[in-house]
């Protein structure tokens, strides 16, 4: 019995090497995260949610000093005012996503099994002003950035976990999906995310130090100065696919959810700590 | 004015003009230092080589650390095709690379190649 079991394992690692070459997303997420433990031996693993201020010490001091009068405080205030409206019929946001305003980011991103796609904050935000006959939010800047910094405010200190269900192998793929896009070159300046963000973090692009990836996400939405204001994930996805001279995909696209279902899993671990502030 | 001093002043007003137009004694031609001050201004430029954004260059501010820096060009590169060709394709050295593909993806002209070559060799 034990010689045939053998022999069905040796001839099916055989017959499907793919699968068994494949590495999962927790041997991905292992891997770069250990990476970046390797490259910046002095963070702490918890400190990588403040991206270059984390790795360099003279910015820190003068994020530090932003962060004494955050300027994305009137933001969360507006966005709880969001929060707390009701529509037209009488409903309002905690009727699509319940009381605990905490719970909300770290349902997300997440895979949606019944429709077979990624689901993110925003993009539920928008389904829940259409699902009640209101007009929906646009998905950049403004009052969606708003919300979302109230949103992701009230979930501060709460640790990431994106969940790549095992048993469906379209959340794989979608997961695989985002995760190509990442390490693929695009653009007349030819470059991945990876190219300076993985393989270049902490080096200086002109006077600006490349902010590693682990860490990305946790504090979306940001308040960048080069905006002078408030924005989205997906907003800033489209900047760095316009600064690699690429034709940017809309926000919430599929690419764009897809990659930040990748992009999200890899900081599994950490806590958010957004709304954020940046350069 | 006496004609000696007049003679004085137009002998010294020519010197002047040719030296502003850089007719004293020179190494590299006029058209060699056009191309290199073209060269050092499209290497400059965010928008064509953008060199800086990753390499230290002399005379540049606020340079990037990503490439090497750019000294000792002629040292490095004995052969100038060699630079040309990094230059225009430097996937074909190291498939991994993160400095664009100048030529084929046509972020700057064959000219203006050229002459960020011969701005380059002059480091």
């Amino acid at each position: 019995m034990k010689k045939t079991a053998t022999c069905l394992a040796v001839a099916l690692s055989l017959a499907l090497p793919s699968l068994a070459a494949q590495a999962s997303p927790a041997d991905d997420l292992k891997a770069f995260q250990n990476y970046f433990k390797k490259r910046f031996p002095d963070t702490p693993f918890d400190d990588f949610v403040n991206g270059v201020y984390a790795i360099d010490k003279g910015s820190r001091e003068q994020w530090e000093a932003i962060e004494e009068f955050p300027p994305y405080e009137i933001d969360i205030e507006k966005g709880e005012k969001l929060w707390n409206m009701k529509f037209k019929n009488g409903k309002n946001f905690a009727s699509c996503f319940g009381e605990d305003v905490g719970a909300i980011k770290p349902r997300y991103p997440h895979w949606d099994a019944k429709e077979g796609i990624v689901r993110t904050l925003e993009e539920d935000i928008n389904a829940c002003l259409k699902g009640n006959g209101e007009k929906p939010f646009k998905y950049k800047k403004g009052k969606i950035a708003q919300l979302s910094a109230y949103i992701a405010y009230k979930a501060r200190g709460k640790t990431i976990d994106v969940k790549i269900p095992e048993d469906d192998p379209k959340a794989l793929a979608a997961y695989e999906a985002g995760k190509h896009f990442f390490y693929a070159k695009r653009g007349q300046l030819n470059l991945s995310c990876a190219d300076c963000h993985v393989y270049n973090a902490g080096n200086k692009i002109r006077a600006d130090i490349l902010s590693p990836a682990l860490g990305h996400v946790s504090h979306f939405p940001v308040y960048r100065s080069k905006w002078g204001g408030l924005g989205t994930l997906h907003r800033r996805y489209g900047g760095c696919n316009k600064q690699v001279r690429a034709k940017p995909f809309k926000a919430q696209s599929k690419q764009y959810k897809q990659l930040e279902y990748f992009h999200t899993y890899m900081s599994n671990g950490l806590k958010f700590n957004g709304p954020g502030a940046r350069k | 004015m006496t004609i000696k001093n007049r003679l004085i002043a137009t002998a010294a007003s020519a010197l002047v003009l040719g030296a502003m137009l850089g007719l004293a004694p020179a190494a590299v031609t006029a058209d060699e230092s056009s191309a290199v001050d073209a060269g050092k201004k499209l290497a400059f430029n965010r928008k064509k080589g953008n060199c800086l954004a990753c390499h230290q260059i002399a005379g540049g501010k606020l340079a990037g650390n990503i490439g090497p820096p750019l000294v000792a060009m002629k040292a490095r590169f004995p052969d100038k095709a060699k630079l040309r060709a990094q230059i225009f394709d430097p996937r074909k050295a190291n498939p991994n690379t993160v400095m664009p593909p100048f030529g084929p993806h046509a972020i700057l002209s064959d000219k203006e190649i050229d002459q960020i070559v011969e701005f380059i060799y002059t480091l």
